[in-house]
């Protein structure tokens, strides 16, 4: 059942691999400019040097041809070779994507945490806790990622000098230090949303008919909250909480830019405009591939979590 | 007839002693920001080992003088009146004397498929408050879920109790949620129209379990339906209820031939009978009220009721003793012999 179920989200996964890799090679080639205007850097070259690099990076040939070079050639493990730095794509993806994976990681647990806490806390409270939480979530849902970028950089950087404004840092601790107001500005819209949906699963599962047949049994209030409220509740915030954490990757490119990190989503930017084919559809594939994944493990907890949903079976 | 089992005849009529007494009890709930209410003087009696019916129409307040009794009022309900269990306050329960008194009086509620949770398994459903509040070892608690499955007709208890609800059919969950009720070794069961949901084979199945194993358990029962005859063929005494008042409490044998209260006779009328050819049915003629529409100072029933005078129209009728039993109709014993025959109504 699982061995199936694996396979097919496997090929699924390839499959969209395959789709968004030509939609995107479809797309830089259709888009304006040319990228030996980024090799050469504006400098007219001789016709010599122009030759020799479109034939290096096939500019010539059909649009389907070069497809297929990038195609076979990703397929045997190589991505190309990047046409601005002119090293291994893979060399320039390795090297970046653990500032990528250390970010949505920080993001994704200060949602899980602070999202589903104040989800949890204001579905069980009426009164203060759950006003608070309810305007405190509309506005910060309302907040775009590069907006709460400038404002915490501003605060947190510039005038209280908390938190370094730009860059990695170096070490454990310097590393968590460079990422928290990026953590936080990516996660601070995402995290708006997870704390509303949890608080309506929280208020939809209190109001269950079996939650009443076990205060009708005298189960007290401590375990009818943790086994029939919060335990029904986590089949909707883990579907949100799944989706929320695999948007991130999409969102992250914007933080990134804006707190100037060397990760996959600035430099995913930067390669597009100099269209820097290689590196886009590289990078690319890696994003793609974390969403599916995360998917993946969504369906995989959604199934441990509801027995009525059982792995790889069609609807009935 | 749905209602397995032999009628209990006077003989087998409730025993001395008092387990449950509703007294005087009106409940309000705030509705849009205005108090209404929705239980208005209602008083019952269940004694140990005795089955007392409540009937009524959708809206009646049936179900939520069972809640008042199970104290699972909705939030925001005001409750005037008194509710005792074996004597005792209901109403100032709290901690563990509230728990105490919950494994005492088990719900069974009308839909088995919402009122057990879909994730846990029966198992984990069934031997919840036996490990909660009682104690019990989740190997011995298994152990009697299993003994207690057997008991109401499910043999292989052993792979039910791994299973999930919806894995079984509405009349087994059924028979797990009488099983369940059963296992805390309750004194009164609240059984709120516990065969509704399920399909008329079933419902007969089910019934008769319950019926049978409350017999032999000599547990006290409030037994909820809408259903007149399946009441009186399982009920020592029935009360019927109309917009949150009860209007009669008979007998069960004599309710549906000598009814004390018109409301009763035509709710018995309504009924088609397979041993008789009528032309048409008999419906009650109007809707029901709520208990909130209902007039005050004047008989509830009086704008749908073939025997109303103007007397039901100024004054609101109390409960009157008459022949054994209580009605709420200001004509009562001038009106005694006459319901039983549906005819008259028509004229």
């Amino acid at each position: 059942m699982l061995g199936r179920f694996l396979a097919r989200r496997l090929a699924m996964l390839l499959a969209s691999l395959l789709v968004a890799s030509f939609v995107i090679f479809a797309a830089l080639y259709a888009a304006p400019g040319n990228p030996v205007a980024a090799l050469s850097g504006g400098r007219s070259l001789p016709a010599a040097s122009l030759a020799v690099l479109e034939q290096r990076y096939h500019l010539n040939d059909p649009f389907f041809v070069q497809y297929w070079y990038w195609l076979s050639g990703a397929l045997h493990g190589n991505l190309g070779i990047s046409i601005t730095l002119r090293e291994n794509v893979s060399t320039l993806i390795a090297s970046r994507i653990w500032t990528t994976a250390g970010l949505v990681a920080y993001a994704s647990v200060l949602i899980v945490i602070f999202g589903i806490g104040l989800g949890v806390l204001s579905g069980l409270r009426r009164g203060l806790v759950d006003t608070g939480t309810l305007l405190l979530t509309a506005i910060s849902a309302a907040i775009p990622g590069f907006v709460a970028a400038i404002v915490l950089i501003l605060v947190f950087a510039v005038d209280l000098g908390w938190f370094p404004a730009l860059g990695n840092g170096t070490g454990f601790v310097g590393n968590l230090q460079h990422l928290t107001l990026p953590a936080v500005a990516l996660a601070i819209s995402s995290l708006a949303i997870v704390a509303r949906v949890t608080r309506a699963a929280v208020r939809t599962e209190s109001g269950r008919e079996h939650v009443q047949t076990a205060v009708s049994r005298g189960i007290p209030a401590r375990l009818l909250i943790r086994r029939h409220v919060l335990r029904n509740a986590a089949i909707p915030i883990t579907t949100i909480t799944g989706i929320t954490i695999a948007s991130l990757i999409a969102l992250d490119a914007v933080i990134e830019t804006a707190f100037s990190l060397n990760g996959l989503g600035a430099y995913l930017v930067q390669a597009a405009e100099s269209k820097d084919l290689a590196v886009v559809q590289g990078i690319s594939l890696v994003l793609v591939t974390a969403f599916v994944v995360v998917n993946l493990i969504v369906d995989l907890l959604y199934a441990v979590l509801d027995p009525r949903v059982t792995l790889g079976s069609r609807a009935q | 007839m749905t209602g397995p089992g032999p009628a209990p005849g006077p003989a087998a009529g409730p025993e001395s002693g008092t387990l449950l007494e509703v007294d005087h009890l009106t409940v309000r709930l705030r509705v849009e920001g205005r108090s209404r209410p929705v239980l208005r003087d209602v008083s019952l009696r269940i004694g140990p080992g005795e089955a007392v019916g409540l009937v009524g129409e959708s809206g009646s307040g049936k179900s939520m003088t069972a809640r008042a009794i199970g104290r699972l009022l909705p939030e925001g309900a005001a409750a005037e009146g008194a509710i005792r269990f074996q004597g005792g306050d209901v109403a100032a329960l709290t901690g563990s004397d509230l728990r105490r008194y919950r494994s005492q009086v088990a719900m069974i509620f009308q839909d088995p498929r919402a009122h057990i949770n879909p994730v846990r398994r029966i198992g984990d459903f069934m031997t919840e408050a036996l490990r909660t509040n009682l104690g019990v070892r989740p190997a011995e608690a298994a152990r009697r879920a299993v003994e207690m499955l057997a008991q109401v007709g499910i043999e292989d208890g052993e792979r039910r109790l791994r299973q999930y609800p919806h894995q079984l059919s509405g009349g087994l969950l059924q028979r797990v949620m009488i099983a369940a009720a059963l296992l805390t070794g309750p004194r009164l069961l609240l059984a709120d129209e516990p065969t509704t949901a399920l399909d008329v084979t079933t419902q007969a199945e089910v019934m008769a379990i319950l019926d049978d194993l409350r017999r032999e358990l000599h547990l006290g029962m409030l037994f909820i339906t809408h259903d007149l005859e399946l009441a009186a063929a399982i009920c020592d005494r029935t009360a019927v209820m109309y917009a949150g008042q009860i209007v009669e409490v008979r007998a069960s044998a004599r309710l549906h031939d000598d009814p004390l209260h018109p409301y009763t006779a035509a709710l018995a009328a309504a009924r088609p009978d397979i041993t008789r050819v009528a032309p048409r049915l008999r419906a009650i003629p109007g809707r029901p009220l709520s208990a909130f529409e209902a007039p005050d100072g004047q008989c509830a029933f009086a704008p749908r009721c073939a025997y109303a005078q103007d007397a039901c129209r100024e004054t609101a009728p109390g409960m009157a003793e008459l022949d054994g039993g209580l009605s709420r109709c200001l004509r009562a014993s001038e009106l005694r012999g006459k319901l039983a025959e549906p005819e008259a109504a028509d004229a």
